[in-house]
Protein backbone atom coordinates (compact mmCIF):
# COMPACT_ATOMS: atom_id res chain seq x y z
CA UNK A 1 0.00 0.00 0.00
CA UNK A 2 2.75 2.52 1.17
CA UNK A 3 4.48 2.02 -2.04
CA UNK A 4 1.78 1.79 -4.15
CA UNK A 5 0.88 5.41 -2.53
CA UNK A 6 4.45 6.78 -3.43
CA UNK A 7 4.14 5.39 -7.06
CA UNK A 8 0.77 7.28 -7.37
CA UNK A 9 2.10 10.81 -5.88
CA UNK A 10 5.00 10.47 -8.58
CA UNK A 11 2.93 10.29 -11.31
CA UNK A 12 0.97 12.68 -10.22
CA UNK A 13 3.44 15.52 -9.03
CA UNK A 14 5.77 14.39 -11.84
CA UNK A 15 5.13 16.55 -15.00
CA UNK A 16 4.95 19.69 -12.32
CA UNK A 17 8.09 18.91 -10.82
CA UNK A 18 9.63 18.11 -14.07
CA UNK A 19 8.79 21.89 -15.50
CA UNK A 20 10.30 23.10 -12.06
CA UNK A 21 13.34 21.06 -12.28
CA UNK A 22 13.95 22.28 -16.34
CA UNK A 23 12.57 26.40 -15.67
CA UNK A 24 13.93 26.78 -12.02
CA UNK A 25 16.44 24.47 -10.38
CA UNK A 26 18.50 23.21 -12.49
CA UNK A 27 19.24 27.06 -14.17
CA UNK A 28 19.47 28.16 -10.49
CA UNK A 29 22.46 25.79 -10.28
CA UNK A 30 24.24 27.25 -13.23
CA UNK A 31 23.27 30.92 -11.72
CA UNK A 32 25.08 29.28 -7.73
CA UNK A 33 28.02 28.45 -10.64
CA UNK A 34 28.08 32.04 -12.38
CA UNK A 35 28.26 33.83 -8.52
CA UNK A 36 31.35 32.04 -8.05
CA UNK A 37 33.02 33.44 -11.50
CA UNK A 38 34.07 36.35 -13.66
CA UNK A 39 31.32 37.14 -16.14
CA UNK A 40 33.27 37.51 -19.45
CA UNK A 41 35.48 34.09 -19.27
CA UNK A 42 33.69 32.04 -16.90
CA UNK A 43 36.39 31.00 -14.91
CA UNK A 44 36.22 30.71 -11.17
CA UNK A 45 37.42 33.50 -8.94
CA UNK A 46 36.09 32.78 -5.14
CA UNK A 47 33.51 34.91 -3.59
CA UNK A 48 35.49 38.17 -5.26
CA UNK A 49 31.22 39.05 -6.51
CA UNK A 50 29.82 38.79 -3.10
CA UNK A 51 32.78 40.84 -1.79
CA UNK A 52 31.59 43.57 -4.62
CA UNK A 53 28.13 43.37 -3.65
CA UNK A 54 28.49 43.72 -0.29
CA UNK A 55 30.78 46.40 -1.41
CA UNK A 56 28.26 47.90 -3.31
CA UNK A 57 26.20 51.47 -2.38
CA UNK A 58 23.43 51.00 -4.56
CA UNK A 59 22.57 47.35 -2.97
CA UNK A 60 23.35 48.18 0.71
CA UNK A 61 20.67 51.10 -0.32
CA UNK A 62 18.59 48.86 -2.16
CA UNK A 63 18.61 46.14 0.59
CA UNK A 64 17.60 48.72 3.24
CA UNK A 65 14.74 50.18 1.34
CA UNK A 66 13.49 46.56 0.44
CA UNK A 67 13.56 45.86 4.22
CA UNK A 68 12.31 48.93 5.06
CA UNK A 69 9.33 48.76 3.21
CA UNK A 70 8.25 45.36 3.91
CA UNK A 71 8.94 46.13 7.88
CA UNK A 72 6.77 49.11 7.46
CA UNK A 73 3.96 48.10 4.85
CA UNK A 74 3.15 44.15 6.23
CA UNK A 75 2.25 45.30 9.90
CA UNK A 76 0.39 48.34 8.61
CA UNK A 77 -1.61 46.08 6.01
CA UNK A 78 -1.45 43.39 8.83
CA UNK A 79 -3.39 45.56 11.45
CA UNK A 80 -5.44 47.98 9.05
CA UNK A 81 -7.25 44.06 7.49
CA UNK A 82 -8.06 43.56 11.16
CA UNK A 83 -9.37 46.91 11.67
CA UNK A 84 -11.72 46.48 8.94
CA UNK A 85 -12.83 42.98 9.58
CA UNK A 86 -13.28 43.49 13.35
CA UNK A 87 -15.68 46.69 12.53
CA UNK A 88 -16.88 45.02 9.18
CA UNK A 89 -18.13 42.13 11.32
CA UNK A 90 -20.54 44.34 13.64
CA UNK A 91 -22.49 45.03 10.37
CA UNK A 92 -24.72 42.41 9.02
CA UNK A 93 -24.77 43.35 5.26
CA UNK A 94 -20.81 43.19 4.97
CA UNK A 95 -20.82 41.41 0.72
CA UNK A 96 -20.90 44.61 -0.72
CA UNK A 97 -18.12 46.21 1.52
CA UNK A 98 -16.35 42.81 0.48
CA UNK A 99 -16.43 43.55 -2.78
CA UNK A 100 -15.34 47.22 -2.44
CA UNK A 101 -12.22 45.94 -0.76
CA UNK A 102 -11.80 43.22 -3.07
CA UNK A 103 -11.80 45.47 -6.42
CA UNK A 104 -8.34 47.33 -6.37
CA UNK A 105 -6.95 43.55 -6.91
CA UNK A 106 -8.72 43.62 -10.45
CA UNK A 107 -7.61 46.66 -11.43
CA UNK A 108 -4.30 46.62 -13.81
CA UNK A 109 -1.25 48.78 -12.51
CA UNK A 110 -1.05 50.30 -15.25
CA UNK A 111 -4.56 52.24 -14.84
CA UNK A 112 -3.76 52.51 -11.11
CA UNK A 113 -0.52 54.48 -11.80
CA UNK A 114 -2.23 56.73 -14.11
CA UNK A 115 -4.27 57.94 -10.97
CA UNK A 116 -1.66 58.06 -8.81
CA UNK A 117 0.08 60.54 -11.14
CA UNK A 118 -2.83 62.88 -11.15
CA UNK A 119 -3.30 62.40 -7.66
CA UNK A 120 0.19 62.93 -6.19
CA UNK A 121 1.92 65.32 -8.76
CA UNK A 122 2.20 69.10 -7.16
CA UNK A 123 -0.78 70.37 -8.80
CA UNK A 124 -2.65 67.22 -8.44
CA UNK A 125 -5.87 66.07 -6.19
CA UNK A 126 -4.19 65.60 -3.32
CA UNK A 127 -2.54 68.97 -2.83
CA UNK A 128 -5.57 70.29 -4.24
CA UNK A 129 -7.87 68.95 -1.30
CA UNK A 130 -4.91 69.82 1.28
CA UNK A 131 -5.60 73.00 0.09
CA UNK A 132 -8.79 73.29 0.12
CA UNK A 133 -8.53 71.82 3.59
CA UNK A 134 -6.07 74.65 4.71
CA UNK A 135 -8.33 77.45 3.61
CA UNK A 136 -11.39 76.34 5.10
CA UNK A 137 -10.27 75.79 8.38
CA UNK A 138 -7.27 79.15 8.00
CA UNK A 139 -4.72 76.87 9.71
CA UNK A 140 -2.47 76.65 6.43
CA UNK A 141 -2.02 78.08 2.72
CA UNK A 142 -1.55 76.82 -0.48
CA UNK A 143 0.19 73.38 -0.40
CA UNK A 144 2.60 72.37 -3.61
CA UNK A 145 4.58 69.61 -2.37
CA UNK A 146 6.24 66.64 -4.50
CA UNK A 147 5.24 63.60 -3.29
CA UNK A 148 6.84 60.95 -5.84
CA UNK A 149 9.97 62.64 -6.48
CA UNK A 150 11.02 62.98 -2.61
CA UNK A 151 11.18 60.79 0.35
CA UNK A 152 7.47 61.06 -0.41
CA UNK A 153 7.24 58.66 -2.57
CA UNK A 154 8.12 55.69 -0.17
CA UNK A 155 4.86 56.37 1.75
CA UNK A 156 3.15 56.66 -1.64
CA UNK A 157 4.08 53.46 -2.20
CA UNK A 158 2.88 52.31 1.25
CA UNK A 159 -0.73 53.28 0.74
CA UNK A 160 -0.51 51.99 -2.83
CA UNK A 161 0.41 48.83 -1.37
CA UNK A 162 -2.05 48.81 1.53
CA UNK A 163 -4.79 50.22 -1.17
CA UNK A 164 -4.62 47.33 -3.33
CA UNK A 165 -3.94 44.36 -0.87
CA UNK A 166 -6.37 45.65 2.19
CA UNK A 167 -9.64 43.09 0.14
CA UNK A 168 -8.22 40.00 1.07
CA UNK A 169 -6.72 40.70 4.32
CA UNK A 170 -10.15 41.53 4.97
CA UNK A 171 -11.50 38.50 3.34
CA UNK A 172 -8.84 36.17 5.56
CA UNK A 173 -9.68 37.86 8.88
CA UNK A 174 -12.99 37.71 8.15
CA UNK A 175 -12.92 33.90 7.50
CA UNK A 176 -10.71 33.39 10.72
CA UNK A 177 -13.37 35.04 12.57
CA UNK A 178 -15.68 33.10 11.26
CA UNK A 179 -14.36 30.33 12.38
CA UNK A 180 -14.24 31.24 16.24
CA UNK A 181 -16.94 29.19 17.65
CA UNK A 182 -20.01 31.42 18.63
CA UNK A 183 -20.62 29.48 21.98
CA UNK A 184 -17.42 30.20 23.33
CA UNK A 185 -17.65 33.88 23.43
CA UNK A 186 -21.23 33.78 24.57
CA UNK A 187 -19.86 31.82 27.73
CA UNK A 188 -17.38 34.03 28.31
CA UNK A 189 -19.94 37.42 27.94
CA UNK A 190 -22.39 35.19 30.56
CA UNK A 191 -18.87 35.13 32.47
CA UNK A 192 -19.30 38.57 32.85
CA UNK A 193 -16.64 39.44 30.00
CA UNK A 194 -16.32 42.57 28.58
CA UNK A 195 -16.26 43.65 24.41
CA UNK A 196 -12.60 44.34 25.39
CA UNK A 197 -11.60 41.46 27.17
CA UNK A 198 -13.56 39.02 24.98
CA UNK A 199 -11.54 40.77 21.65
CA UNK A 200 -7.44 40.29 23.91
CA UNK A 201 -8.25 36.89 25.54
CA UNK A 202 -10.69 35.03 22.61
CA UNK A 203 -11.05 36.38 19.23
CA UNK A 204 -7.37 37.33 19.25
CA UNK A 205 -5.62 33.76 20.24
CA UNK A 206 -7.44 31.98 17.92
CA UNK A 207 -6.68 33.93 14.89
CA UNK A 208 -3.03 32.92 14.92
CA UNK A 209 -3.80 30.55 11.99
CA UNK A 210 -4.98 33.64 9.63
CA UNK A 211 -2.29 35.68 10.83
CA UNK A 212 0.65 33.10 9.31
CA UNK A 213 -1.39 32.96 5.85
CA UNK A 214 -1.87 36.72 5.95
CA UNK A 215 1.70 37.47 6.11
CA UNK A 216 2.73 34.53 4.12
CA UNK A 217 0.68 36.40 1.30
CA UNK A 218 1.43 40.05 2.12
CA UNK A 219 4.90 39.33 1.94
CA UNK A 220 4.25 37.30 -1.50
CA UNK A 221 2.61 40.69 -3.00
CA UNK A 222 4.75 43.06 -1.24
CA UNK A 223 7.48 42.72 -4.19
CA UNK A 224 5.06 42.93 -6.61
CA UNK A 225 4.58 47.10 -5.62
CA UNK A 226 7.98 47.16 -8.08
CA UNK A 227 5.22 47.76 -11.12
CA UNK A 228 3.76 50.75 -9.56
CA UNK A 229 7.35 51.65 -8.61
CA UNK A 230 9.27 51.26 -11.88
CA UNK A 231 5.72 53.22 -13.78
CA UNK A 232 5.33 56.24 -11.78
CA UNK A 233 9.03 56.76 -11.58
CA UNK A 234 11.23 54.59 -13.89
CA UNK A 235 14.35 52.76 -13.39
CA UNK A 236 16.01 55.41 -11.19
CA UNK A 237 13.67 56.71 -8.80
CA UNK A 238 14.19 58.58 -6.08
CA UNK A 239 16.52 57.04 -3.56
CA UNK A 240 14.25 56.30 -1.00
CA UNK A 241 12.01 53.68 -2.90
CA UNK A 242 15.01 51.84 -4.65
CA UNK A 243 14.34 49.00 -4.25
CA UNK A 244 16.02 45.59 -4.91
CA UNK A 245 14.06 44.74 -7.89
CA UNK A 246 14.95 48.03 -9.66
CA UNK A 247 18.52 47.06 -8.72
CA UNK A 248 18.33 43.43 -10.17
CA UNK A 249 16.39 44.85 -13.45
CA UNK A 250 19.29 47.67 -13.66
CA UNK A 251 22.07 44.88 -13.43
CA UNK A 252 20.31 43.07 -15.85
CA UNK A 253 19.72 45.38 -18.40
CA UNK A 254 23.23 46.87 -18.21
CA UNK A 255 24.54 42.56 -18.39
CA UNK A 256 26.25 42.50 -15.00
CA UNK A 257 25.02 38.79 -14.94
CA UNK A 258 28.07 38.49 -11.95
CA UNK A 259 26.75 40.62 -9.20
CA UNK A 260 23.22 39.56 -10.67
CA UNK A 261 24.15 36.15 -9.94
CA UNK A 262 25.65 36.87 -6.32
CA UNK A 263 22.54 38.59 -5.07
CA UNK A 264 20.17 36.26 -6.31
CA UNK A 265 22.14 33.46 -4.70
CA UNK A 266 22.12 36.24 -1.44
CA UNK A 267 18.59 37.03 -1.76
CA UNK A 268 17.08 33.53 -2.38
CA UNK A 269 19.33 32.26 0.28
CA UNK A 270 17.86 34.87 3.28
CA UNK A 271 14.25 34.22 2.02
CA UNK A 272 14.54 30.59 2.27
CA UNK A 273 15.83 30.54 5.85
CA UNK A 274 13.19 32.51 6.65
CA UNK A 275 10.61 30.87 4.94
CA UNK A 276 11.18 27.47 6.63
CA UNK A 277 11.74 29.19 9.50
CA UNK A 278 7.94 30.32 9.43
CA UNK A 279 6.81 27.00 8.20
CA UNK A 280 8.28 25.50 11.11
CA UNK A 281 7.19 28.43 13.81
CA UNK A 282 3.51 27.52 12.28
CA UNK A 283 3.63 24.17 12.39
CA UNK A 284 5.14 24.34 15.86
CA UNK A 285 1.70 26.70 16.62
CA UNK A 286 -0.57 24.02 15.26
CA UNK A 287 0.46 20.82 17.71
CA UNK A 288 0.21 23.42 20.65
CA UNK A 289 -3.15 24.47 20.03
CA UNK A 290 -3.76 20.39 20.01
CA UNK A 291 -5.58 20.22 16.69
CA UNK B 1 -38.12 53.41 37.10
CA UNK B 2 -37.85 56.33 34.58
CA UNK B 3 -33.97 56.60 35.86
CA UNK B 4 -33.25 53.48 34.27
CA UNK B 5 -35.42 53.91 31.33
CA UNK B 6 -33.20 56.85 30.67
CA UNK B 7 -30.18 55.21 30.37
CA UNK B 8 -31.09 52.26 28.61
CA UNK B 9 -32.10 54.89 26.13
CA UNK B 10 -28.88 56.43 26.50
CA UNK B 11 -26.92 53.26 26.06
CA UNK B 12 -28.77 52.65 22.94
CA UNK B 13 -28.17 56.14 21.77
CA UNK B 14 -24.28 55.86 21.93
CA UNK B 15 -24.70 52.24 20.87
CA UNK B 16 -25.94 53.70 17.42
CA UNK B 17 -23.65 56.62 17.62
CA UNK B 18 -20.60 54.77 17.51
CA UNK B 19 -22.02 52.84 14.59
CA UNK B 20 -22.64 55.41 12.74
CA UNK B 21 -19.02 56.27 13.43
CA UNK B 22 -17.70 52.82 12.36
CA UNK B 23 -19.77 52.97 9.33
CA UNK B 24 -18.33 56.62 8.40
CA UNK B 25 -14.64 55.06 8.53
CA UNK B 26 -14.99 51.97 6.54
CA UNK B 27 -16.98 53.74 3.75
CA UNK B 28 -13.73 55.82 3.37
CA UNK B 29 -11.34 53.15 2.19
CA UNK B 30 -14.83 52.17 0.05
CA UNK B 31 -14.96 55.86 -1.38
CA UNK B 32 -10.86 54.98 -2.39
CA UNK B 33 -11.83 52.40 -4.50
CA UNK B 34 -14.90 54.18 -5.97
CA UNK B 35 -13.08 57.49 -7.12
CA UNK B 36 -10.61 56.22 -9.08
CA UNK B 37 -12.91 54.38 -11.00
CA UNK B 38 -15.63 57.41 -11.42
CA UNK B 39 -11.82 59.29 -12.45
CA UNK B 40 -10.88 56.77 -15.20
CA UNK B 41 -14.44 57.02 -16.43
CA UNK B 42 -15.32 60.59 -16.66
CA UNK B 43 -11.88 61.16 -18.25
CA UNK B 44 -12.67 58.85 -20.78
CA UNK B 45 -15.34 60.71 -22.09
CA UNK B 46 -13.85 63.83 -22.58
CA UNK B 47 -12.06 65.42 -25.50
CA UNK B 48 -8.76 66.44 -25.71
CA UNK B 49 -9.63 69.96 -25.49
CA UNK B 50 -11.53 69.49 -22.27
CA UNK B 51 -9.36 66.82 -20.63
CA UNK B 52 -6.15 69.93 -21.59
CA UNK B 53 -8.01 72.28 -20.11
CA UNK B 54 -8.43 70.32 -16.38
CA UNK B 55 -4.60 68.49 -16.41
CA UNK B 56 -2.09 70.65 -18.62
CA UNK B 57 -1.22 71.71 -14.87
CA UNK B 58 -0.18 68.74 -13.65
CA UNK B 59 2.88 67.94 -16.09
CA UNK B 60 3.11 71.07 -17.05
CA UNK B 61 4.14 72.25 -13.77
CA UNK B 62 1.63 75.32 -13.82
CA UNK B 63 0.63 77.31 -11.12
CA UNK B 64 -3.36 76.83 -11.22
CA UNK B 65 -4.31 73.29 -9.30
CA UNK B 66 -6.03 70.31 -11.31
CA UNK B 67 -9.37 70.76 -11.79
CA UNK B 68 -11.91 67.69 -12.70
CA UNK B 69 -15.75 67.73 -13.91
CA UNK B 70 -17.34 63.75 -12.93
CA UNK B 71 -20.07 64.98 -15.89
CA UNK B 72 -17.84 66.12 -18.66
CA UNK B 73 -19.14 68.85 -20.66
CA UNK B 74 -19.30 67.64 -23.68
CA UNK B 75 -19.27 64.51 -23.70
CA UNK B 76 -17.74 62.29 -27.04
CA UNK B 77 -16.87 58.70 -27.45
CA UNK B 78 -14.05 59.77 -29.86
CA UNK B 79 -11.52 58.06 -27.68
CA UNK B 80 -13.45 54.83 -27.85
CA UNK B 81 -13.97 55.14 -31.41
CA UNK B 82 -10.10 56.24 -32.43
CA UNK B 83 -8.77 53.01 -30.04
CA UNK B 84 -11.24 50.55 -31.23
CA UNK B 85 -10.84 51.67 -34.88
CA UNK B 86 -7.83 53.30 -35.41
CA UNK B 87 -5.06 51.45 -33.26
CA UNK B 88 -4.29 48.80 -34.97
CA UNK B 89 -1.41 48.16 -32.27
CA UNK B 90 -3.71 48.14 -29.62
CA UNK B 91 -5.63 45.22 -31.04
CA UNK B 92 -2.64 43.32 -31.63
CA UNK B 93 -1.29 44.13 -28.13
CA UNK B 94 -5.13 42.84 -26.62
CA UNK B 95 -4.93 39.94 -28.23
CA UNK B 96 -1.08 39.21 -26.98
CA UNK B 97 -2.86 39.50 -23.56
CA UNK B 98 -5.40 37.24 -24.13
CA UNK B 99 -3.40 34.67 -25.72
CA UNK B 100 -0.75 34.71 -23.06
CA UNK B 101 -3.59 34.56 -20.21
CA UNK B 102 -5.38 31.52 -21.95
CA UNK B 103 -2.11 29.59 -22.68
CA UNK B 104 -1.17 29.95 -19.22
CA UNK B 105 -3.81 29.09 -17.10
CA UNK B 106 -4.47 26.01 -19.67
CA UNK B 107 -0.96 24.91 -18.55
CA UNK B 108 -1.45 25.10 -14.82
CA UNK B 109 -4.70 23.50 -15.33
CA UNK B 110 -2.51 20.25 -16.52
CA UNK B 111 0.99 20.82 -14.67
CA UNK B 112 -0.66 22.56 -10.97
CA UNK B 113 -3.77 20.36 -10.46
CA UNK B 114 -2.46 16.81 -10.66
CA UNK B 115 0.15 18.31 -8.54
CA UNK B 116 -2.02 19.44 -5.96
CA UNK B 117 -4.05 16.48 -5.84
CA UNK B 118 -0.88 14.25 -5.23
CA UNK B 119 0.19 16.39 -2.21
CA UNK B 120 -3.07 16.08 -0.80
CA UNK B 121 -4.22 12.54 -1.27
CA UNK B 122 -1.07 10.86 -1.76
CA UNK B 123 0.91 12.46 1.96
CA UNK B 124 3.82 11.17 2.89
CA UNK B 125 6.63 12.41 4.55
CA UNK B 126 8.87 13.08 1.43
CA UNK B 127 5.79 14.94 0.15
CA UNK B 128 5.62 16.97 2.90
CA UNK B 129 9.21 18.11 2.00
CA UNK B 130 8.47 18.56 -1.15
CA UNK B 131 5.49 20.46 -0.19
CA UNK B 132 8.12 23.26 1.82
CA UNK B 133 10.05 23.51 -1.06
CA UNK B 134 7.12 24.48 -2.97
CA UNK B 135 6.17 27.21 -0.52
CA UNK B 136 9.89 28.46 -0.47
CA UNK B 137 9.92 28.41 -4.67
CA UNK B 138 6.33 30.85 -4.14
CA UNK B 139 7.69 33.36 -2.59
CA UNK B 140 10.42 34.01 -4.24
CA UNK B 141 9.99 37.18 -6.35
CA UNK B 142 10.34 37.03 -10.51
CA UNK B 143 13.41 39.17 -9.74
CA UNK B 144 15.94 36.38 -8.08
CA UNK B 145 14.54 33.68 -10.93
CA UNK B 146 14.87 36.21 -13.46
CA UNK B 147 18.94 35.53 -14.38
CA UNK B 148 18.15 32.08 -14.44
CA UNK B 149 14.72 32.16 -16.28
CA UNK B 150 16.80 34.05 -19.03
CA UNK B 151 20.10 31.11 -19.00
CA UNK B 152 17.45 28.41 -19.62
CA UNK B 153 15.18 30.17 -22.09
CA UNK B 154 18.48 31.52 -23.73
CA UNK B 155 19.57 28.02 -24.26
CA UNK B 156 16.51 26.86 -25.73
CA UNK B 157 15.92 30.10 -27.74
CA UNK B 158 13.28 31.01 -26.56
CA UNK B 159 13.56 34.45 -26.06
CA UNK B 160 11.66 36.93 -27.52
CA UNK B 161 8.63 34.68 -28.40
CA UNK B 162 5.74 34.59 -26.06
CA UNK B 163 7.25 31.31 -24.91
CA UNK B 164 9.47 32.89 -23.00
CA UNK B 165 6.58 34.09 -20.88
CA UNK B 166 4.21 31.12 -20.83
CA UNK B 167 6.38 28.16 -20.23
CA UNK B 168 8.03 29.40 -16.64
CA UNK B 169 4.51 30.90 -15.75
CA UNK B 170 2.95 27.30 -16.00
CA UNK B 171 5.20 25.77 -13.56
CA UNK B 172 4.34 28.41 -11.11
CA UNK B 173 3.78 26.76 -7.82
CA UNK B 174 0.97 29.47 -6.44
CA UNK B 175 -1.86 27.43 -7.89
CA UNK B 176 -0.85 24.46 -6.48
CA UNK B 177 -1.66 25.54 -3.21
CA UNK B 178 -5.05 27.03 -4.21
CA UNK B 179 -5.86 23.41 -5.58
CA UNK B 180 -4.51 21.50 -2.73
CA UNK B 181 -6.69 24.03 -0.42
CA UNK B 182 -9.60 22.82 -2.37
CA UNK B 183 -8.51 19.27 -2.42
CA UNK B 184 -8.21 19.03 1.32
CA UNK B 185 -11.64 20.22 1.60
CA UNK B 186 -12.39 16.82 0.08
CA UNK B 187 -13.38 14.13 3.15
CA UNK B 188 -10.94 11.41 2.79
CA UNK B 189 -14.27 8.24 3.34
CA UNK B 190 -15.28 9.38 0.40
CA UNK B 191 -12.13 8.62 -1.13
CA UNK B 192 -11.67 5.29 0.91
CA UNK B 193 -15.25 4.24 -0.32
CA UNK B 194 -14.56 4.34 -3.80
CA UNK B 195 -10.98 2.61 -3.42
CA UNK B 196 -12.85 0.11 -1.86
CA UNK B 197 -15.98 -0.04 -4.97
CA UNK B 198 -12.83 -1.04 -6.81
CA UNK B 199 -12.26 2.53 -8.56
CA UNK B 200 -8.47 3.17 -9.78
CA UNK B 201 -6.79 6.14 -8.86
CA UNK B 202 -6.86 7.80 -11.69
CA UNK B 203 -10.60 7.36 -12.36
CA UNK B 204 -10.92 8.92 -8.33
CA UNK B 205 -8.90 11.71 -9.34
CA UNK B 206 -10.83 12.64 -12.52
CA UNK B 207 -14.11 11.52 -11.64
CA UNK B 208 -14.35 12.46 -7.54
CA UNK B 209 -11.66 14.66 -7.28
CA UNK B 210 -12.06 17.54 -10.07
CA UNK B 211 -15.70 17.50 -9.34
CA UNK B 212 -15.08 17.79 -5.79
CA UNK B 213 -12.37 20.24 -5.65
CA UNK B 214 -14.03 22.46 -8.17
CA UNK B 215 -14.29 25.34 -6.36
CA UNK B 216 -10.24 25.22 -5.32
CA UNK B 217 -9.50 24.94 -9.22
CA UNK B 218 -11.80 27.79 -10.13
CA UNK B 219 -10.56 30.11 -7.45
CA UNK B 220 -6.68 29.52 -8.57
CA UNK B 221 -8.15 30.61 -12.22
CA UNK B 222 -9.36 33.50 -11.57
CA UNK B 223 -6.12 34.98 -9.18
CA UNK B 224 -4.35 33.34 -12.18
CA UNK B 225 -6.70 35.71 -14.42
CA UNK B 226 -6.06 38.66 -12.35
CA UNK B 227 -2.37 38.06 -12.21
CA UNK B 228 -1.08 37.03 -15.53
CA UNK B 229 -3.22 40.42 -17.70
CA UNK B 230 -1.45 42.55 -15.35
CA UNK B 231 1.88 40.76 -15.91
CA UNK B 232 4.81 43.03 -16.71
CA UNK B 233 8.36 42.38 -15.16
CA UNK B 234 8.64 38.88 -17.21
CA UNK B 235 7.62 40.75 -20.79
CA UNK B 236 10.00 43.65 -20.09
CA UNK B 237 12.72 41.23 -19.30
CA UNK B 238 11.95 38.73 -21.71
CA UNK B 239 10.26 40.37 -24.98
CA UNK B 240 12.43 43.12 -27.05
CA UNK B 241 9.32 42.88 -29.82
CA UNK B 242 6.81 45.60 -29.28
CA UNK B 243 4.20 43.63 -31.51
CA UNK B 244 4.39 40.76 -28.57
CA UNK B 245 3.87 42.52 -26.34
CA UNK B 246 0.73 42.03 -23.56
CA UNK B 247 -1.72 45.51 -23.37
CA UNK B 248 0.00 45.74 -19.70
CA UNK B 249 2.95 47.44 -21.11
CA UNK B 250 1.28 49.07 -23.83
CA UNK B 251 -0.55 52.01 -21.07
CA UNK B 252 2.55 53.34 -19.56
CA UNK B 253 3.82 54.07 -23.19
CA UNK B 254 1.06 56.70 -24.12
CA UNK B 255 1.97 60.18 -23.25
CA UNK B 256 0.17 63.21 -21.52
CA UNK B 257 -0.75 64.53 -24.32
CA UNK B 258 -2.88 61.95 -25.05
CA UNK B 259 -4.43 61.51 -21.85
CA UNK B 260 -8.26 61.09 -22.80
CA UNK B 261 -6.75 58.13 -24.55
CA UNK B 262 -4.74 56.28 -21.81
CA UNK B 263 -7.67 56.45 -19.83
CA UNK B 264 -10.15 55.09 -22.10
CA UNK B 265 -7.26 52.80 -23.05
CA UNK B 266 -7.05 51.86 -18.71
CA UNK B 267 -10.85 51.47 -18.96
CA UNK B 268 -10.84 48.73 -21.89
CA UNK B 269 -8.24 47.37 -19.81
CA UNK B 270 -10.28 47.16 -17.07
CA UNK B 271 -13.09 45.48 -18.50
CA UNK B 272 -11.75 41.79 -18.87
CA UNK B 273 -9.91 42.24 -15.33
CA UNK B 274 -13.58 43.41 -13.63
CA UNK B 275 -15.97 40.97 -15.87
CA UNK B 276 -13.39 38.19 -14.17
CA UNK B 277 -13.58 39.66 -11.19
CA UNK B 278 -17.29 40.22 -10.82
CA UNK B 279 -18.22 36.38 -12.48
CA UNK B 280 -15.82 34.64 -10.21
CA UNK B 281 -15.62 36.85 -6.79
CA UNK B 282 -16.97 33.90 -4.60
CA UNK B 283 -14.14 31.84 -6.01
CA UNK B 284 -11.86 34.59 -5.52
CA UNK B 285 -12.39 35.19 -1.74
CA UNK B 286 -12.86 30.94 -2.09
CA UNK B 287 -9.67 30.95 -2.95
CA UNK B 288 -7.96 33.30 -0.99
CA UNK B 289 -9.43 31.25 2.17
CA UNK B 290 -8.25 28.31 0.67
CA UNK B 291 -4.69 29.76 0.48
CA UNK B 292 -4.83 29.72 4.37
CA UNK B 293 -6.54 26.23 5.18
CA UNK B 294 -3.85 24.87 7.40
CA UNK B 295 -1.57 22.17 5.57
Amino acid sequence: MRKKKRKYFCLFVAPGFGGIMVFVLVPFLDVVKRSFSTAATGQFQGVKNYLAIFGNQAFLLAVGNTLRFTLVCIPVLVLAGLVAALSLNIFHQREWAKSLYLFPLAMPTATVVLVWKLVFYPRGFFNLSLTRLGLMTGLWGEVAEDYLETSGAFWVLVGSYVWKNLGYTVVLWLAGLRGIPAGLLEAARTDGAGAWQRLWYIVLPNLKGSLYTIVVLSFLNSFKIYREAYLTAGAYPHKSIYLLQHLFNNWFVNLELDKMAAAAVCTGGVLMIASLALQRMWAGGDSREGS
Amino acid sequence: MSKTGFKVKCARLARLAGKGILAAGLSLPALLVVLPILLLLSGSLMDAWEMGGYISTVFTEGSEFISWRLMPRYPSFANYGKLLFGTPQFFVLFWNSMKLVACILAGQLLAAVPAAWGFGVYEGRGSRILFAFYVVLMLLPFQVTMLSSYLVLNRLSLLDTHYAIILPAIFSTFPVFLCYGGFCSIPRQMLEAARIDGAGEIAIFLRLGLPLGKSGLLSAMVLGFLEYWNLMEQPMAFLDDRWLWPLSLYLPEITWGQAGYAFCASVITLIPAAFVFIMGQDYLEQGIIYSGLKG
